[in-house]
């Protein structure tokens, strides 16, 4: 102490002074200062970011909290993203009508116009995920049969071999995909809403995202064939033995019973 | 057949007449078509779900058949380039690959193959139902304990010739099932991890499962069945058909038609209409759409892996039973896989060896032609009734993942209702079908006595109303009181012919007891006696 106290009237000392104090001023501004792309200052951008707040304090905040930091009802949506905002409410699921095992699919209520301006506000509360561009989900050209190797690998053991849904723990389930559109797909395997986990580029690149798409869009769509007639739902043997005890043996009984009631008579009646 | 006279003896006979000489001097056929062409059979349209079973089974072996043509049982890898496109440049086994040529390429192939399963379906279930209607008209006993023992063994032979059909395919959903099956086998105390290496040539999969389920799929399951098929048929002819009590039929005779013309027009038009009703099923609704499921790789596994519905209940008591196990000495004994198997066996085994213990319990020895109706054996039709039950329940948790999709509820809460009400379940159905029997006797008992109720009312001079009952014909009266009924067998005199004191032995008073509870006090309604009906019909006391 005696030493820096003894040098408190050096040349130097307000240098050395001031460095130290913008270092520090520096290094707190990066520690604390938003993410950069909060700052971007481009007028649509914030325009965006100000109509989203509006629209979330309106439909959200009871449950998410005022600035997005959660509640007991409701996670944090900080770090979030984009893409999950845009799923979630793209999807009907947000806002959610009612506490449950799970958030279940139900009419959209925003315009996809509303839908981006709350996804700018989340996003501007904290880097996540980004909502995907076309080029990025649309599944021409990709992959089909590798797609159906990944889908078997990663989203057959909830989904079912062609995503017609299956059940999960406690009354939640993995919903069916025939519906769902390759961009909420996309996000979803992005961001993992509820219950699913997440595939994030890292672990599931963005390819084979798009060979996913392509096979769930092949094998389990409104326009996909189905060579063997009526798929009875597609979920396998218990629709099926349930079929061929009503109809088939039913309809056999039926005719056993015709058969059994037209016999040759000893006299006519 | 013409009868030829002294006039036209130099006529030559007719072609027809000529060609069955022919035959019957080298096979002798017509003193067997003789003695069976006029065989009698009664009617009764219960009496045809055999039928249904037979004629699906002749239908799985001629499409079966068909499908040999072009299936390889082999586990050789390749890489698909067939005509379904999703499965392109995908590495799968033979058997897979030629399932798919089967389904896309072979002319016919998928309608054959989906023919071919659904007559499966549809066998197993018909078997079952057919089953269950020899249980409740107690068709079984004497002298068809042996024959309810084929047709219980031609279900088990057709539940196991399903499960290594259905696998054949090697698809991602029979695969699981095999692995399930596999898991079913270590199980076993001891002997499980050889019964296993040897199954699988080793390691599961290995490269021999499937060539080694083809055989016994295609050969030595249905060969064995094949044999008892013909059994079960030449038993029945050579017991005569059982018949529902009715005017003029007794225990020594059976009214019907005869099998020809009569039977045999009916039963060669009913294998076309059988034949007909599974191939539109087959032309319109999939079944087991193997391309949408890919090739079985151990390390892939879907939700909503079920085996066909004959294996559910196995998959169910699986599914519900909690994981446990023990470990004793450095060896685990995973209870949670071996105590359904021992169920499975027990709960097959009770239903197989029911006519014996039956026969035992009421010490009947006699020859029984003339079917109960299901009412008048109440402990029996609760019994039956008891173990439909915990069947059905146990497809509920084969299922629970299904039902918990489509119904809205929690897999957990289906688990514990499955849990609770395999045991259950059974106790409430054995009380209520008791119930409902008995009071069918009494409803019966009150028409033999007092007649039908008309519905018609009418007011006595005196003001009073009173229904019409009209009293029932001769043929209803019969058939509502043609059954016999028993009085508990009793323990023993407690003296021996030498005076001395005797001790009823442990079974004896089992029996008693048992004996009791099928046709004591409370277990059945005495049926409507003459002196009763006399004294009614008489006119005394009669409104």
């Amino acid at each position: 102490m005696k030493k820096l106290s003894a040098r408190r009237r050096h040349p130097l000392a307000a240098v050395v002074v001031l460095l130290l104090a913008l270092a520090a001023t520096g290094g707190l501004y990066a520690a604390f200062a938003p993410a950069g792309k909060a700052q971007a200052d481009e007028t649509a951008q914030s325009l965006a970011i100000e109509e989203g707040k509006k629209l979330y304090t309106v439909g959200c905040a009871s449950c998410h909290g005022t600035g997005g930091q959660g509640t007991t009802d409701g996670p944090s949506l900080v770090g979030v993203g984009s893409a999950a905002v845009d799923f979630q409410v793209g999807t009907g699921r947000m806002p959610a009508q009612q506490p449950g095992a799970q958030v279940p699919e139900k009419k959209v209520i925003y315009s996809q116009a509303e839908i981006d301006q709350l996804a700018a506000y989340i996003a501007s509360l904290g880097a996540g995920p980004i909502t995907p561009t076309e080029k990025q989900y649309s599944p021409d050209g990709a992959d089909i049969a590798r797609g159906g190797d990944l889908f078997r690998t990663n989203c057959a053991q909830c989904h079912n071999f062609t995503g017609a849904g299956g059940a999960l723990t406690h009354g939640k389930y993995a919903p069916p995909l025939n519906d769902v559109s390759p961009k909420h797909i996309y996000e979803a395997m992005q961001t993992g809403p509820q219950n699913m986990p997440s595939f994030p580029d890292t672990t599931m690149p963005e390819q084979e995202k798009k060979d996913i798409i392509a096979y769930i869009r092949t094998v389990n769509d409104d326009r996909t064939a189905t060579p063997g007639g009526f798929a009875l739902g597609g979920v396998g043997p218990v629709s099926e033995g349930l079929f061929g005890w009503i109809f088939g043996l039913g309809s056999l009984i039926a005719v056993a019973v015709w058969v059994a009631a037209h016999t040759a008579k000893a006299k006519k009646s | 057949m013409s009868t030829t006279t002294a006039s036209d003896a130099n006529r030559k006979a007719p072609a027809g007449e000529r060609v069955a000489d022919w035959a019957d001097g080298r096979l002798g056929i017509y003193s067997l078509a003789k003695a069976n062409m006029r065989k009698i059979f009664p009617d009764h349209w219960s009496f045809m779900l055999g039928e249904i079973c037979l004629y699906s089974f002749l239908i799985i072996i001629l499409t079966g058949v068909y499908l040999t043509l072009f299936f390889h049982p082999s586990m050789n890898e390749i890489e698909y380039h067939g005509s379904y496109v999703p499965m392109h440049g995908i590495r799968m086994t033979e058997a897979y690959a030629s399932t798919l040529d089967i389904s896309f390429d072979v002319r016919g192939g998928l309608l054959i193959r989906q023919i071919h399963h659904w007559a499966a379906v549809v066998f197993l279930a018909g078997m079952f139902v057919h089953m269950m209607r020899v249980f409740f008209t107690g068709a079984f006993r004497k002298p068809r304990e042996i024959n309810w023992l084929f047709g219980f063994l031609l279900f088990v032979l057709g539940m196991f010739t399903g499960f290594t059909g259905y696998s054949l395919p090697d698809d991602l959903l029979s695969g699981t099932g095999v692995r399930f099956t596999q898991g079913a086998i270590l199980s076993m105390p001891i002997v499980g991890t050889y019964i296993s290496m040897f199954l699988f040539g080793g390691e599961f999969p290995g490269h021999d499962i499937i060539a080694r389920f083809y055989s016994i799929h295609i050969l030595l399951l249905p060969g064995i069945m094949l044999g008892l098929v013909v059994a079960h048929l030449i038993l029945v002819f050579y017991h005569k058909h059982t018949q529902f009590p009715g005017p003029g039929r007794t225990n020594k005779n059976v009214v019907g038609m005869p099998l020809l013309p009569v039977y045999m027009a009916k039963a060669g038009g009913f294998f076309f209409l059988v034949f007909g009703v599974i191939a539109v099923i087959s032309a319109l609704f999939t079944i087991n759409p193997i391309w949408t499921m890919g090739p079985y790789r151990p390390d892939q596994v879907s939700t909503g892996a079920q085996p066909d519905w004959y294996m559910g209940f196995a998959e169910g008591l699986v599914r519900v039973m909690p994981g446990w196990e023990i470990n004793l000495w450095g060896h685990t004994l995973v209870l949670g896989v071996l105590i359904p198997l021992v169920v499975f066996g027990v709960m097959l085994a009770a239903i197989a060896l029911y006519p014996f213990i039956e026969s035992w319990i009421t010490g009947d020895k006699r020859e029984h032609h003339l079917l109960d109706r299901p009412r008048n054996a109440p402990t029996r039709t609760a019994l039956g009734v008891a173990w439909v039950t915990a069947y059905m329940i146990m497809l509920v948790g084969g299922g629970n993942d299904i039902f918990a999709t489509h119904f809205h509820l929690s897999i957990n809460s289906i688990t514990w209702f499955v849990r609770i009400f395999f045991f259950l379940g059974p106790v409430i159905a054995f009380i209520v079908t008791k119930r409902i029997c008995l009071g069918l006797q009494r409803r019966d008992k009150d028409k033999v006595l007092h007649g039908r109720e008309s519905g018609i009312i009418k007011r006595l001079p005196h003001g009073e109303f009173v229904e019409i009952h009209e009293p029932l014909s001769q043929a209803q009266l019969h058939a509502l009181t043609a059954h016999e009924q028993y009085t508990p067998a009793e323990i023993g005199p407690s003296v021996d012919e030498n005076g001395v004191e005797r001790k009823p032995s442990r079974t004896e008073k089992l029996r008693a007891k048992l004996s009791k509870g099928y046709y004591g006090e409370g277990n059945q309604i005495p049926k409507a006696s003459v002196e009763e009906y006399k004294e009614i019909t008489s006119g005394h006391g009669h409104h």
